[in-house]
């Protein structure tokens, strides 16, 4: 895309369009909104809620185009907060365009998606994308059969080779130049359309965003929003639209949302078969590898090697990485003092000020840039979709569904990612079980405290012993969240895309967007805080706080009472603790300061006691400032007392 | 369907209920029949596409054998509730006295047997959970109605979830779906949609299904609430006495 001279001549007419991408999951979408926009895009939230918003600029033929990417999603119903922002936008924002990506290996389902989006009339264009994997399973879709049936143009694309989207663009301006009148619904059965033509004439003057047709058809439907709305306005619509409906109910025999549902799939069907055809195929090496990932034996045992395999390396890499950046970022604070001088302002501004920056990137860094990195490779190779089909029924004992187990793998790595990877839960329910049980899952950090010393010490059996504690914590936390939390608890519904092979650029793109985010979430979180204790410490306010806390720490826990400052100073980073520990007690080697047991509780209490202050940051930002200091707190009040416990099994076992 | 091929259903279903595969041994005990006989018999359901015979481990209901076996479960179970509750019979008594009715009990009368005991959820002797009704009816108010319209009486319906990998089936209601309803319905699984099963997960996991070209995993919970048609409603087998009955030769 000529991005850079056409960018001129935009911002010289001050021509500006805006354009939204809209579709199922798994089609592109974002492949194809980051190849638009490149790396002029910035992700949000919609107004208070918790979806992100993609939103980027390109210039294209003189004109400044905003590209905002919907959430992906299969219907425009309010099952989900997706579904309900997306309607909203299209239909109260009014785009200039709407770009519905469709995949054309699936293209029925697609279809289904497309009929809704039509009913809300706004300028429609069709890309047609995933044209190579399509042909690969065999379909041939007539592009230019589609865009007649359904009224609309039709783009053929291959987002991943940046093909099409070019004319994708030249189309979009032709329409606007043209200034075409909007799309048009497809329209129902001949009874059913009826019926709606008369809830259309009741209507009367409701004043509402939306088109009347699509306010009649998801008044019929039962749409609460819609309903509050419209009877708001006019109480006598309630009685006509429950008659309408028992219409309905009479002369299909199913309920309204069902006829409704199988109409509009009717007419996916009916376009899709009309405009393609399906060859099937020889079982390729791809099928055989998918029958192998998912088989109840083999399947268990690929993923088990996978995830090792992936931890391993990530792990074997970070320390070696963490290592080198650590001794680097050391020669810099030698040459700094040397160039400066040790003053207290020198002191202040690079304990104060610096020295968080460099914490974050030489011991979160290494560890959480290879891991999104696989991360991307497992999403977009497909393999993902498996791991959450395999773990389905171990997460329902906590109460979520196998889509769950994907943040919670993110969690190993780092819990800010992890608490922000749970909107692809369905509901806030889903999405708040979710982060509370990743917030305590041993991230990187945590297990540089477990190796480092319960492992060192003690052995690796104890620190088996460890996680296999905390894993059964998350389990039982998981349930009783799942109990005490309101609202129903939502099945696995999800796709399982054909596998793939990533390309780099898709990959490196998304791998660079979770870790931007990563670091514009969590580094100012991790400098401020890291000045603030700084701070804190200077005035001596560290000293009162261990004082105060040694009735708990020494009392309790059983631990040296210099413990209360590092164990404060953990919030900012877990690893920190063990840091502190040794350059507080002045030795690294934690035999000659700690008991054996003293160690194990020490880490137990690391390991849970609080997520880290990034990781509470992510959590107020997406689900309210009372319920993180709520999952805080709890957290908190858990590690104390548990830590307590294991301290006095210990003491009257003798066992260490 | 034979009095005989009902009667292995029913012996198969109750092993496969306690999730064990059904032994020629054991059926053998169960049915008072000889093992080269249960052999044979194995043999004939197998190929009838009702069982899916696994050497050496023992047989499950596929299934459009499970659609079958519900039914005549139901039937028997709901008598059983019926000769206790109402005809006040002795609790050692109640099973075999159903055991004989069940085969000539026509699915409108187990219906309006059902209805007429307020839907009991088990049965009396062993508390074992009866078989989930099939009509596409929201609640017993409308059972009368529904169990009137014959055509959708005898269909042979079951949940998708017990259907074994390779096996399709035809959407022909949700169940007690709530929220997630729509959600299944915009996948794709809507009335009269082909639905075939790819694989079952273990542990009770996710069902993975074939459905309009894509892939879709359905959580097993959710798979329960889908009911599917396994085959197009069977006539019941006619009897000179029956209102009705249309004797084919």
């Amino acid at each position: 895309m000529s991005q850079i001279d056409a960018a001129d001549s935009g911002l010289r007419d001050g021509k500006k369009l805006t354009i939204a991408l809209a579709g199922n999951a798994n089609v592109g979408k974002s492949v194809i909104f980051n190849q638009l926009t490149g790396l002029h895009q910035h992700v949000g939230n919609w107004p208070g809620k918790t979806v992100k918003r993609a939103e980027g600029t390109l210039s294209f033929g003189g004109y400044t185009i905003d590209v905002v990417d919907l959430p992906g999603i299969y219907s425009l119903s309010t099952y989900s907060l997706e579904e309900k922002v997306s309607r909203e936008y299209i239909a109260v924002e009014h785009p200039d365009a709407i770009i519905n990506v469709v995949d054309a290996s699936a293209l029925e389902r697609n279809l289904f998606f497309t009929v809704q989006l039509l009913e809300i009339e706004p300028h429609l264009l069709v890309a047609l994308n995933q044209m190579d994997s399509a042909e690969k399973k065999g379909i041939r879709v007539d592009e230019a059969a589609l865009s007649k049936l359904l009224g609309v143009p039709v783009v053929p694309t291959t987002a991943t080779r940046n093909e099409g989207l070019q004319e994708l663009m030249v189309e979009v301006i032709r329409i606007h130049e043209e200034g075409k009148p909007s799309s048009k619904p497809l329209g129902f059965g001949p009874e059913v359309e009826a019926i709606i033509d008369e809830l259309v004439c009741d209507l009367g003057d409701v004043n509402v965003p939306y088109p009347r047709l699509w306010v009649a058809v998801k008044l019929l439907e039962g749409d609460e929003e819609l309903e509050t709305l419209v009877y708001g306005q006019k109480p006598t619509m309630e009685h006509k639209v429950v008659a309408a409906r028992r219409r309905v109910e009479e002369i299909h025999g199913h309920d309204v949302v069902s006829v409704i549902a199988s109409e509009r799939y009717a007419q996916a069907s009916r376009i899709a078969s009309q405009a393609s055809t399906h060859v099937e195929l020889r079982s390729s090496a791809w099928k055989r590898l998918e029958e192998a990932t998912d088989h109840p034996i083999l399947g268990y045992a690929i993923m088990i090697a996978i995830i090792v395999g992936m931890f391993y390396s990530i792990f074997t890499f970070g320390d070696y990485m963490s290592k080198l950046l650590g001794s680097a970022f050391e020669l810099l604070r030698a040459s700094y003092y040397s160039a400066l001088g040790s003053g207290p302002l020198q002191g202040f501004l690079w304990n104060g000020l610096v020295e968080g920056a460099i914490a974050g990137t030489s011991i979160a860094l290494p560890y959480i840039v290879p891991f999104f990195l696989v991360l991307s490779l497992l999403e977009d190779s497909g393999y993902l979709a498996r791991v959450a089909f395999l773990m389905d029924s171990l997460m329902h004992r906590i109460g979520l569904h196998g889509k769950g187990f994907i943040p919670m793998m993110l969690g190993f790595g780092c819990n800010v990612p992890a608490c922000l990877g749970c909107s692809i839960m369905e509901t806030e329910r889903e999405r708040l079980i979710c982060a509370f049980v990743s917030s305590l899952v041993p991230c990187a950090a945590r297990s540089i405290v477990i190796m480092g010393l319960v492992a060192t010490y003690l052995g690796f059996g104890w620190a088996v012993t460890l996680y296999a504690l905390d894993f059964m914590l998350i389990f039982i936390l998981g349930r009783v969240a799942f109990k005490v939390l309101p609202g129903e608890p939502m099945g696995l519904i999800m796709e399982m895309p054909s596998y793939k092979i990533p390309t780099a650029k898709v990959t490196g793109q998304r791998t660079w967007f979770r870790l931007k985010d990563f670091i514009v979430e969590a580094f100012p979180v991790i400098i401020i805080g890291n000045l603030v204790i700084y701070v804190a410490n200077l005035v001596g306010l560290l000293n009162l706080i261990q004082q105060a806390f040694s009735p708990v720490t020494v009392w309790w826990l059983g631990l040296p009472a210099a413990t209360g400052i590092v164990l404060i100073f953990g919030v900012l980073r877990k690893e920190l603790t063990l840091i502190l520990l040794a350059s507080l007690m002045g030795t690294t080697n934690f035999a000659l300061i700690l008991s054996p047991s003293q160690m194990f509780v020490f880490a137990f209490v690391v390991m849970i006691y609080i997520p880290c202050i990034a990781t509470i940051a992510v959590l107020s930002k997406e689900f309210g400032a009372r319920t993180a200091a709520l999952i805080s707190l709890t957290e908190i009040v858990l590690a104390v007392v548990l830590g307590g416990i294991v301290f006095r099994v210990f003491l009257i076992t003798g066992i260490l | 369907m034979s009095e005989n091929v009902e009667e292995y259903l029913e012996a198969i279903y109750s092993l496969n209920e306690r999730s064990e595969l059904a032994k020629n041994q054991e059926l053998s005990e169960r049915l008072k029949v000889s093992p080269p006989s249960v052999s044979e018999m194995i043999r004939k359901l197998s190929e009838d596409g009702l069982i899916s015979y696994e050497p050496y481990k023992g047989v499950v209901l596929t299934g459009k054998g499970m659609a079958r076996a519900q039914k005549v479960v139901r039937k028997h179970r709901l008598l059983e509730r019926f000769l206790h509750d109402r005809l006040g019979l002795r609790m050692d008594k109640v099973h075999s006295e159903a055991c004989m009715m069940e085969h000539g009990l026509s699915d409108e009368v187990a219906a309006a047997l059902c209805d007429s005991m307020n839907s009991p959820k088990t049965c009396p002797d062993d508390a074992k959970p009866i078989p989930a009704c099939t009509l596409d009816v929201s609640g017993c108010e409308s059972c009368k109605v529904a169990r009137q319209k014959d055509e959708k009486l005898h269909r042979l319906v079951t949940q998708l979830s017990n259907l074994r990998p390779g096996e399709v089936g035809k959407v022909a209601f949700l169940r007690d779906a709530g929220q997630a309803s729509q959600r299944i319905m915009d996948m794709g699984l809507c009335l009269g949609t082909p639905v075939k099963v790819v694989k079952s997960a273990p542990f009770h996991g996710p069902v993975e299904v074939s459905v309009r070209d894509t892939t879709l995993a359905l959580g097993r919970e959710l798979a329960d609430k889908i009911y599917v048609e396994v085959e197009n409603g069977i006539p019941e087998p006619p009897h000179p006495h029956r209102p009705n009955a249309v004797i084919v030769k």
